[in-house]
């Protein structure tokens, strides 16, 4: 059958424009405010949570002894460098003593001078004392006078008085000679435990302040982690809960910890709450003072309550809910929420039952009349 | 009776409809440069949305935080929280910078994506700041060292990122959440990002340290532990870029901006007033300069359109001469070259339309094609139509019967 010539041209100009008045359609339907915003939907399910708390920390010592001289003065060796193991009142350096030996020569001089003078006051009144005797005596068989035998009495008392001022004096200068001799101590830098240096801040050479640290020494089985907590993400801290640490050069071995104690006193300007965890078994090798540590306080398992994705959640008026799906429209739930945990799994207290279903990821924010298209996963995200 | 102007299409059809689809295809130009502007302010628009904010607080005098650079102390939304009307305060940072993805390969450049990085306070789902919705993955749990990044990014769900110094695991994905400018956002926690807009590389770190370091003013040799007081102070960042406050219901916005204006002694903007800063301010130039070349496509389609429908009147001159001749009404020519223009018109319109929208996911910034654009868009053609036919309606009036028989 042969069509007339006009009706073909009709046939394919329809042919043309047909498709493209369907494509105009469904591109003015499917596109742009009219289209329905795609959702990905989930069922509340009633499951237990285990909530955890992550935090931050550095490695720190928890004996630092900071090693320096209580004088100001010259350092004038220091035997240890950093990294080396010292034993308890093992000698590290010393400061130089400067005009210290002398003065205690100076006084050793003294100190004999004194003793000499000590000898001979003990000899002038043990010669006093007899004399003193003699007269005494004297007088009872009545050949002297009164008055001389009370100028021997006198004489003896005075020697008394001599010897024990002579006796005081060698005591001042024994006790300025060990003073002195303390002193010539106190100059040598002394490890007071078994430890490790972790600093030398000063060579030989080097003129200190009293109180300045001229060595550190710490102790390696003392190591802990500061640990630090956001006060809002702390909830249920608490001393003794079990921790994995992971130190930032190690991040694929975690390590076992536990709470040690939570600080009395919180950091203010940061808001954060402060605690110390220590290390199961010593790290080997130590780690570095001062690394980066990521901890992971893990807190008992919560009985089972229904339990969203926090990506659930959304801010309606003010307000933080889920939109519920309730034969295929929308229904805002303002919820209350429980613990969660890292996995972004939080309890609801109130507003939402276990089976019911929810929208958890969505195109754009929704409202209660917008159109849904529910699908497996959103466009543009890649399985 | 029959139609002229169909007969006429149908006559030539296949050119007919090869004019149209040219001529759809530039007003699909001109329908995605509008959308190039909308998208420009819509970009604008799902900024303040997605901060979930009803009033910005900035520093004093400043347009921040997205116009221009504004600095808080970052203890300042505590006296905020406690203003009348005030329901929720948050703190905020932004940061537009590079933001390295994954691990330099060997021998290969560490591939980059420009991002506005977004410092978001610790408290859960739903505090100012954070991202409305999500695409896929999980919102932050942790304090430190995770973030949800725009789909717009590239990233994918467990890629590592580097901004600065530390390394983020990307747990969640959104949707068009992108800064003024379409750079896509990517959120980290408030702490990491004071750091990070502070801190420098670890290069710039160790300078800054051999500077204090070198300055005897710091390295007192007397005062043991001054240096390491300096350097402390000098890396640490108590201020961030903006407060969101989130207004409790029944106040109104002027209501609680105006104490805290007063008593804070800073800036507080509300929504309309963000959103002339960002539409009216940030992106003016921009948006001038696509409206001008709006104009110039909206001239040149218009001067093409009245071409064509000349060059079809005077394809047909001759059979117009024997219509003349055969003693047909003015009107029924006229409303011959009319209709075929509209129909041309329309034709177009519904090409450019569909150009437009398939075209418009393939721009690597947002485009928003809004369905009153379109309308407008199809009145003006058709008004051009109208008005380019006129010149042919005046041709084919005038020409003389005689020529259908002459040379």
């Amino acid at each position: 059958m042969k069509l007339p010539g006009l009706k073909r041209r009709t046939l394919a100009l329809l042919a043309v424009l047909l498709p493209l008045l369907l494509l105009f359609i469904y591109v003015a339907l499917r596109s742009g405010p009219l289209a329905p915003v795609a959702v990905t939907v989930v069922m509340v399910e009633s499951k237990p949570v285990a909530p955890a708390l992550a935090g931050i920390g550095t490695v720190q010592a928890r004996f630092t002894y900071k090693i320096g001289p209580t004088f100001a003065g010259r350092l004038k060796h220091l035997d240890v460098h950093v990294g080396d193991a010292v034993k308890a009142g093992q000698v590290l350096g010393e400061i130089d003593p400067v005009d210290l030996d002398d003065r205690i020569v100076a006084q050793q001089a003294a100190l004999k001078a004194a003793e000499a003078v000590l000898r001979q006051a003990e000899a002038r009144q043990s010669f006093a004392q007899t004399q003193a005797g003699r007269w005494e005596q004297l007088r009872v068989a009545r050949v002297a006078s009164e008055e001389l035998v009370a100028m021997k009495r006198q004489e003896h008392a005075v020697a008394d008085a001599a010897l024990a001022a002579a006796r005081d004096d060698t005591v001042r200068l024994r006790a300025e000679l060990a003073a002195l001799r303390t002193q010539r101590g106190n100059l040598r830098l002394i490890a007071p435990v078994d430890g490790l240096v972790a600093s030398r801040d000063a060579d030989p050479g080097t003129t200190v302040v009293a109180g300045q640290a001229v060595v550190e020494v710490i102790d390696p089985a003392s190591l802990w982690v500061d640990a630090r907590f956001d006060q809002i993400s702390a909830e249920g801290l608490a001393a003794g809960l079990p921790a994995q640490l992971v130190l930032r050069s190690r991040h694929s071995q975690p390590l076992a910890g536990r709470v040690l104690r939570i600080e009395p006193r919180a950091d203010a300007i940061t808001e954060e709450t402060v605690a110390k965890i220590v290390f199961d078994a010593p790290p080997s090798p130590l780690p570095p003072l001062g690394e980066l540590a990521e901890i992971t306080v893990q807190l008992s398992p919560l009985p089972a309550a229904p339990t969203i994705p926090n990506a659930a959640l959304r801010v309606v008026d003010g307000r933080r809910g889920v939109w519920k799906v309730v034969d295929g429209d929308l229904a805002f739930a303002p919820v209350s929420l429980g613990r969660s945990d890292l996995d972004g799994r939080v309890q609801v207290v109130e507003g939402l039952a276990a089976g019911e279903r929810i929208v958890v990821y969505s195109e754009k924010a929704l409202g209660a009349g917008s159109r849904i298209r529910v699908v497996e996963r959103l466009p543009g995200v890649a399985p | 009776m029959i139609s002229l102007a169909g007969r006429d299409i149908l006559h030539a059809w296949g050119k007919f409809i090869f004019t149209g689809v040219g001529l759809g295809l530039l007003i699909g130009v001109t329908l995605t440069m509008a959308g190039v502007y909308r998208g420009m302010v819509d970009d604008g628009r799902v900024l303040l949305d997605n901060s979930g904010a009803d009033l910005w607080v900035v520093q004093r005098d400043t347009l921040g935080p997205y116009a221009e650079s504004s600095s808080i102390p970052d203890d300042l939304w505590r006296s905020i929280r406690t203003m009348p009307g005030v329901a929720q305060a948050a703190n905020v940072t932004y940061l537009t910078m590079q933001v390295g993805r994954g691990e330099a390969e060997p021998g290969g450049a560490r591939v980059d994506v420009r991002a506005m990085v977004v410092g978001i306070a610790a408290g859960g789902p739903g505090t100012p700041g954070w991202p409305p919705q999500l695409a896929a993955g999980r919102q932050i749990t942790r304090g430190h060292y995770e973030a949800v990044a725009d789909l717009a990014s590239g990233l994918r769900l467990g890629e590592v990122v580097k901004i600065r110094r530390n390394h983020y695991t990307v747990v969640g994905l959104t949707r068009r959440m992108v800064s003024a400018s379409g750079d896509p956002m990517i959120f980290i926690p408030l702490k990491d990002a004071q750091e990070a807009q502070f801190l420098k590389d670890n290069d710039a770190v160790l300078m800054q340290r051999r500077r204090s370091e070198a300055n005897p003013a710091f390295n007192r040799p007397g005062v043991p532990g001054l240096l390491d007081a300096v350097i402390a102070a000098q890396t640490s960042n108590p201020s961030v870029n903006a407060v969101l406050v989130r207004i409790r219901p029944g106040y109104g916005v002027e209501e609680v901006a105006e104490p805290i204006r007063r008593w804070q002694r800073v800036t507080v903007y509300g929504r309309a007033q963000m959103e002339e800063i960002l539409v009216g301010k940030l992106i003016a130039t921009s948006a001038k300069q696509i409206a001008m070349f709006l104009v110039i496509l909206a001239a040149v389609s218009a001067a093409i359109v009245a071409f064509i429908i000349y060059t079809l009147t005077m394809d047909k001159i001759r059979e117009i001469a024997v219509l003349k001749l055969i003693g047909t009404r003015n009107r029924t020519i006229a409303a011959m070259i009319l209709q075929q223009a509209l129909v041309l018109g329309v034709i177009g319109f519904v090409v450019g339309k569909i150009a437009a929208t398939f075209a418009a996911p393939l721009f690597p910034k947002y485009v928003l094609l809004v369905p009153i654009d379109s309308i407008i868009g199809f009145c003006v053609v058709l008004a051009i139509c109208v008005l380019s036919s006129i010149v042919s309606i005046r041709l084919a009036l005038a020409v003389d019967p005689a020529a259908a028989i002459g040379g």
